[in-house]
């Protein structure tokens, strides 16, 4: 108890000094949650999309970004004749521009894709979708920031589209997006006689690794891989973790230099004073457990209120209608586990050299000023 | 007893012992000790006198393992003093530190700065909070004991410093100068106090102190000048 009231009393004493520090943290953690969530979110979205009513994704092997993927048509008709294959979907993407909004997601699917088989069609009717060349959907936001009704004709890129169905999906990505028939889509990207990637559902889930090999042995450009396979390897969602963590770990790395420049104030500040612990037996081991176990606080303190505040973000920018639907924000365990370690590490870290500075303080020369 | 360290006498008689004992700061440019040698016995009570400067804190220092020696050997119940091997359990255990201001930690209270010797040598919890009473109320400081530092008068901090010196049971109290920071009437309860706890508890005190007449109530008086010992009684 006299232990832990050495620690807390120092916090105490210089409750300005604690409070800066301790929201250091907080704004790191804060930072780190948010970006980490909204990220992790956006992969999540991206991936639903892909994973929608399939088990497996088809597309070019070696591509960077799957909207250079171009994968035959041919290929499409092979694999869905195969027997273990329930349904096979060719998805072209592509991004189109409308008047004031320069980057809408364009997604080229046929009549039959889950997306709109299963999608909720607030207007229009999902049987005339695919009947004409120049109709859309349109996702319920896109058609909200688009200011289109059914029926409405709207510009896309150089074309004029009929509005024949809005549908409504709680994939960010697919309700901010426009719907276009498959051969619609090629010929408006220019990429006729292909699709950027397959989703297949097979019809006994046992089968994907016959499915894999089978994709690998007729289609040597081609790759398939399973969902959680794809998000787990396609670089571009690794880059976007890397990023968010390293985003998130720089804010770290502030927060603890706050630590560290605390800290060291807090044991220059009280050098007498562990002078006079050293003279009353307290060992080295001691000595540096009342600091670290200082910085613990300040950290633990930082990532509780960092939480709270990155949880209060993420919870305003659910509210923003703009984002709405588009980024996942709930706050996984696992990431919360993870910050509150990263940042009881950081205050270890910016304790190492405190800590060290401590234990070499001699009580002779400490106490022989007065 | 550390069986690492160095035993350099066998004698069981005396506890204190330094043997040409040089000690110098800056380089050696302010030589301070210069070859001390010097002795105490169980249970006596020895007073360090002399100038500032003469040596008399450095001697303490050394004797409780706070410093070293340049040259020579120092040594606590017949064992050396060696920085790294038995410091700590000599400040632990066998020697207690009384200074001439108290150093107390202002924002703990006078109990909690009591047991600071108790929490670093991890004894049990009741039998601290025994010996805290049995020394708070000799030394009349039982009434006090949830109060904080700043509460107290000068001679009440000295006191309580006197308290966390001996809450380990050491044989051995080295003050430096217990009441140099007193008036003349604290100065004299406290070392009156200082006096009757030694002899009760049997402890041995090595005490620097500039005052003459307290001084020479101790069984022996010594004086340093110019970094050796001087005078014998």
């Amino acid at each position: 108890m006299i232990f832990l009231k050495l620690i807390v009393t120092n916090l105490r004493r210089h409750r300005i000094r604690s409070f800066i520090s301790i929201a250091g943290i907080a704004f790191s953690v804060a930072a780190m949650l948010t970006v980490v969530t909204i990220l992790q979110g956006a992969i999540g979205m991206f991936s639903g999309i892909l994973s929608s009513d399939s088990q497996i994704i088809i597309f070019e092997r070696n591509v960077s970004d799957l909207f250079f993927s171009n994968v035959p048509t041919s290929a499409v008709e092979q694999i869905a004749g195969w027997p273990m294959v329930a349904h096979a979907d060719p998805v072209l993407f592509g991004i189109v521009t409308s008047t004031g909004h320069p980057i809408i997601t364009c997604f080229g699917v046929t009549a039959e894709d889950a997306r709109i088989r299963k999608a909720n069609w607030s207007a229009g009717d999902r049987l005339s979708f695919g009947q004409h060349a120049d109709d859309v959907a349109l996702g319920e936001r896109a058609a909200g920031f688009l200011s289109a009704k059914l029926n409405d004709h709207i510009p896309i890129g150089h074309g004029v589209f009929h509005v024949i169905g809005i549908l409504h999906t709680s994939n960010g990505f697919e309700d901010g997006g426009v719907f276009m028939p498959l051969s619609s889509a090629q010929s408006f990207f220019h990429k006729e006689g292909t699709s950027s990637v397959i989703t297949v559902k097979l019809r006994n889930k046992d089968d994907a690794d016959a499915f894999k090999a089978m994709v690998t042995a007729k289609f040597t450009d081609l790759i398939a891989l399973e969902d959680a396979e794809f998000s787990r390897s396609y670089s571009q969602f690794r880059i976007l973790k890397a990023t968010a963590w390293a985003v998130g770990g720089c804010g770290l790395v502030l927060g603890g230099l706050g630590v560290a420049n605390t800290m060291i104030m807090s044991v220059f500040t009280r050098i007498r004073e562990i002078a006079i612990l050293r003279v009353n037996g307290f060992s080295n081991a001691q000595i540096a457990t009342m600091i670290f176990g200082e910085s613990a606080i300040v950290s633990l303190l930082g990532a509780v209120l960092g939480l709270i505040t990155g949880a209060c973000l993420l919870l305003t920018l659910k509210l923003v209608p703009a984002l709405h639907g588009y980024v996942d924000v709930t706050i996984q365990p696992a990431v919360m586990l993870i910050v509150i370690l990263l940042a009881l590490l950081t205050g270890i870290a910016g304790a190492l050299y405190p800590a060290a500075y401590a234990m070499r303080i001699r009580a002779v020369e400490a106490l022989r000023f007065e | 007893m550390n069986s690492v360290a160095e035993k350099i006498d066998s004698s069981s008689r005396i506890v204190l012992r330094s043997k040409d004992v040089w000690k110098s700061y800056d380089g050696g440019a302010i030589a301070v000790l210069k070859g001390v040698d010097f002795e105490a016995s169980a249970g006596q009570t020895v007073a360090l006198c002399g100038p500032s400067g003469c040596g008399k804190s450095t001697l303490l220092h050394l004797f409780g393992g706070l410093d070293s020696p340049d040259r020579g050997h120092v040594a606590v119940n017949n064992i050396e003093v060696n920085r790294h091997r038995n410091l700590l359990h000599l400040l632990r255990h066998e020697v207690g530190f009384v200074f001439q201001l108290h150093n107390l930690i202002p924002d703990l209270t006078l109990e909690e700065n009591c047991l600071i010797p108790t929490v670093a040598a991890g004894t049990d919890r009741d039998q601290a909070q025994q010996r805290l009473h049995q020394l708070t109320e000799r030394t009349g400081l039982a009434h006090r004991l949830g109060h904080r530092i700043q509460k107290l008068s000068g001679g009440e901090r000295q006191r309580t410093a006197l308290c966390r010196a001996l809450m380990n049971s050491p044989k051995i109290l080295l003050a430096d100068e217990p009441t140099g920071s007193l008036d003349e009437k604290s100065s004299t309860a406290v070392f009156e106090l200082l006096l009757e706890i030694v002899a009760t508890e049997q402890v041995t005190l090595l005490m620097a102190t500039h005052d003459r007449n307290l001084a020479k109530r101790c069984d022996r008086l010594l004086e340093m000048r110019d970094g050796r010992i001087h005078a014998f009684d």
